[in-house]
């Protein structure tokens, strides 16, 4: 047996796109954050805090989006002419708070409420559509002669809707653990205060996804609970239960690093948990990332330039991180 | 929407959201080769004004970087969101390209931007020297996977078709594609040539404003010889890619000359002006030149090239636009030479910095390079039609099963929010233009304000200049 290049690209892309719900997570959170925190100075820290690292962040959503058709081109040609809106609006939302983010800092101080506005905006926009985008790609697509058939809004249910808030909280609980971890004070306090019933909100939807799913979905419900599988992932709704304790007990105390290493935790097993669920389609119901392959002299060809790249890129991400840790000071900024 | 149809709207969605990219892709090409020579002469010359020339179009660099990002994301996703069954169809090879193409952009952003925006005083000049190079050599590599994507959909070739999907089966004849060396020097040449109109202009415009201080001289006489030298090398270029066309894409060529038909034994004129007219299978109001266009596509006096009538009507790209976004082309291309010729002569009466008409023209031919770059993308990506994969697929059968009305709002969408924000952002540009390179005493100053070190390209920005379109003041509280 030769290697199996649509394993390993299904991997690749999974892992870009984790990387980009961690990274691009925390930093849409701080602007979703943005109407509970009404000072100006406090806002000005909570930006310093992603200033250095937002843009790398997004260039990961970019190389998915190309991977993706470079490895699964009937995949994307169906899943992102079914997503048309979600993934034009979240486009518009990123475009928008990107150059909100910066035109803030530049903006003399009557303009600077409005882009402040835009900033926030931009973020509850971003997030809504990515949070329906996943909500749509669950349910999965009508397809036809290997064409999405179905309609411009079949992405649009009570399903969605709540995947579209529940994304919202999580990337705010994100956020929040993040500005515990690079500030302090009177804003980390009120971040404390706010981590609380975001974790317990967190904790909520994902028992509420793995209810929904399962009945919603006959084979969802095979995977997780026929006799064998039980046993293998139990451990992972058991993790979340612990891990979801731990963030509690950790802002009862003096938190500083653990929320947010355990909150990306918790999300790591709630992506997890959504990839048992699909394994193996990589368009739901049906579509297997087999059967989407491009031709193997496609994924071959891009896998060199991938496995070159992709450690450099890991390489420079975690340096630039090492150089920026710490708490940011209110007033001391990149700016 | 207008009565269009949802693949017109389609395709006007996609013209309008790459035009505005382009632009920046462009001016990052010319003006990270620039910054690579200016600090090269800078290490080597030891004369602080090539020091402030950097520091000034770094600035402007940085922020066009960040505009040609921005605007780029859209594009990643456009060819699935609208063009599904060509994704389906040819992403076995136009989707391996793009990776590389992000790879090598995202490689260099990670690797050498940062270096290059905010190490100044990090690390020595010739590592800092190195970096801008290597910025340079990345911006070159990134727009040549991009064209030999477009160039394979242009000349495809080493594929096969298996079960109805493009099935890549030699790399090197894929990417080296016939028309790929021919559209790479020229786009790659064109974006020097826009980079230099657009750093004369700004010269130009400070000395007519009577900044006449060194920076600015220099930086208009590196233009004004950029022009000289790259104009005839553009020109020359073109008509080898004309030849090329001629070869491998006839109906294109006969669609940007309006020419229909040949009578036998007679040569063909070069149609100077006139109105092609698809109905009615003729070029209207036609002002000729006998035997030039026999001579400019067959080199011989009395050539014959194929004609549109030759080429079924379903066959036949648009002879009407593509005939004047041409001439658009050739014509600012002519205006670039006088420019260049210009220069030179006022260069020998010693009145380069003087001369107020020539400074006016200079400040005019700004954005022309800029122009020309959308004309020519506009004549080849149209010329180009009915076909989105030359001879393989029509692009009626590439684009998704989108709605007129779906298509139309999102386009009314693209259209508020890309004017709104790119329109904020090279107004902003400007700004940073007109405010001049600094002088030596601000140059320090700034050299301490580096230290920091931010991976985003905006941030090489210092914060004093306001680019907010101006708001009505009640929308602001």
């Amino acid at each position: 047996m030769g290697i199996d290049l649509p394993l390993i690209w299904a991997i690749i892309i999974a892992f870009g796109l984790m990387m980009y719900v961690i990274m691009d997570g925390f930093d849409l959170g701080i602007g979703i954050l943005f109407p509970f925190v009404p000072d100006r100075d406090d806002r000005d820290t909570m930006v310093n805090t992603v200033a250095p690292v937002w843009d790398g962040n997004e260039t990961w959503l970019v190389l998915g989006g190309a991977a993706l058709l470079a490895a699964f081109p009937l995949a994307y040609s169906i899943i992102l002419s079914a997503l048309y809106f979600p993934l034009f609006l979240m486009l518009g939302g990123l475009i928008w708070r990107g150059v909100a983010f910066e035109f803030r800092f530049k903006a003399n101080d009557s303009h600077k409420p409005f882009w402040d506005k835009a900033f926030a905006w931009g973020s509850y926009v971003a997030t809504c559509s990515q949070g329906l985008a996943l909500g749509g790609f669950i349910n999965g697509f009508e397809v036809k002669d290997a064409a999405f058939s179905g309609g411009v809004l079949d992405w649009l249910t009570p399903f969605s809707l709540f995947t579209g808030a529940a994304l919202v909280v999580a990337y705010a609980l994100l956020g929040c653990t993040w500005l515990i971890m690079k500030t302090e004070g009177e804003l980390q306090r009120r971040m404390i205060k706010l981590a609380r019933p975001a974790t317990l909100a967190v904790l909520a939807i994902i028992i509420i996804v793995s209810i929904w799913t399962p009945l919603a979905h006959a084979d969802v419900a095979n995977r997780w609970f026929a006799l064998p599988n039980m046993l293998f992932f139990a451990p992972v709704p058991a993790l979340v239960l612990a891990t979801t304790w731990a963030i509690l007990r950790l802002l009862g105390g003096e938190p500083h690093v653990g929320p947010f290493l355990f909150t990306l935790f918790l999300l790591f097993l709630g992506y997890s948990g959504l990839a048992i669920s699909l394994w193996p389609n990589i368009v739901p119901p049906a579509i297997s990332i087999w059967e989407a392959a491009g031709p193997a002299e496609s994924m071959g060809f891009t896998l060199v330039g991938a496995l070159l790249v992709i450690p450099c890129i890991l390489a420079y991400t975690a340096w630039s991180y090492y150089v920026f840790r710490g708490k940011v000071k209110p007033g001391e900024g990149y700016h | 929407m207008l009565g269009f149809t949802a693949l017109e709207l389609a395709r006007f969605q996609f013209g309008f959201t790459i035009s505005f990219h382009i632009i920046f892709p462009a001016i990052t090409i010319g003006l990270a080769s620039y910054l690579a020579v200016l600090e090269g002469l800078w290490l080597w010359k030891q004369d602080v004004v090539h020091r402030d020339l950097y520091h000034f179009w770094s600035k402007i660099f940085a922020v066009n970087f960040a505009m040609g990002v921005v605007s780029g994301i859209v594009m990643a996703y456009q060819f699935g969101t609208n063009w599904s069954y060509f994704s389906a169809f040819a992403g076995s090879i136009t989707g391996p390209l793009l990776t590389y193409e992000v790879l090598t952009a995202f490689f260099l952003e990670a690797g050498f931007l940062g270096v290059m925006l905010f190490g100044w005083n990090k690390v020595g000049p010739g590592l800092h020297w190195f970096a801008t190079i290597m910025v340079a050599i990345g911006t070159l590599v990134s727009a040549t996977w991009i064209l030999a994507s477009n160039s394979w959909m242009q000349t495809p070739q080493g594929f096969e078709i298996i079960s109805g999907r493009v099935v890549p089966v030699d790399w090197l004849q894929v990417i080296f594609n016939p028309s790929f060396p021919y559209r790479l020097a020229h786009m790659t040449v064109a974006a020097f040539l826009a980079t230099a109109l657009f750093v004369g202009a700004s010269g130009a415009w400070h000395l007519l404003r009577g900044n006449d201080i060194r920076p600015i001289r220099i930086m208009l006489s590196m233009a004004m010889w950029m022009l000289v030298l790259v104009t005839p090398l553009q020109i020359a270029l073109g008509d080898a890619h004309g030849l090329n066309t001629l070869k491998y894409q006839p109906a294109k060529i006969a669609a940007m000359e309006g020419h229909w038909g040949n009578t036998p034994g007679q040569s063909v004129p070069l149609i100077l002006f006139g109105w092609p007219d698809m109905a009615a299978e003729k070029t209207k109001f036609a002002v000729e030149i006998p035997h030039l266009s026999s001579l400019i596509l067959t080199h011989e006096w009395n050539g014959q090239f194929p004609g549109l009538k030759e080429f079924a009507p379903d066959d036949r790209p648009n002879s009407t636009v593509v005939f004047w976004t041409f001439r658009v082309m050739v014509g600012l291309g002519v205006l670039m030479l006088l420019l260049g010729v210009w220069s030179l002569l006022l260069r020998y009466r010693r009145t380069l910095y003087q001369s107020k008409p020539f400074l006016r023209f200079a400040v005019a031919m700004g954005p022309c390079g800029l122009i020309a770059i959308l004309a020519g993308w506009l004549t080849t990506e149209i010329g180009r039609q009915p076909w989105v994969v030359y001879g393989v697929m029509r692009t009626k059968d590439a684009v998704s099963n989108h709605s007129a009305l779906a298509l139309s709002t999102t386009l009314l969408v693209f259209i508020v929010i890309y004017i709104a924000v790119f329109g904020t952002g090279v107004s902003y540009m400007l700004r940073l233009v007109a405010a001049g390179p600094a002088d030596i005493s601000d140059s320090e100053r700034q050299g301490s304000h580096q230290t920091q070190r931010p991976a985003r390209p905006l941030s090489a920005v210092p914060d004093d200049v306001d680019p907010t379109i101006d708001l009505p003041e009640s929308e602001d509280r």
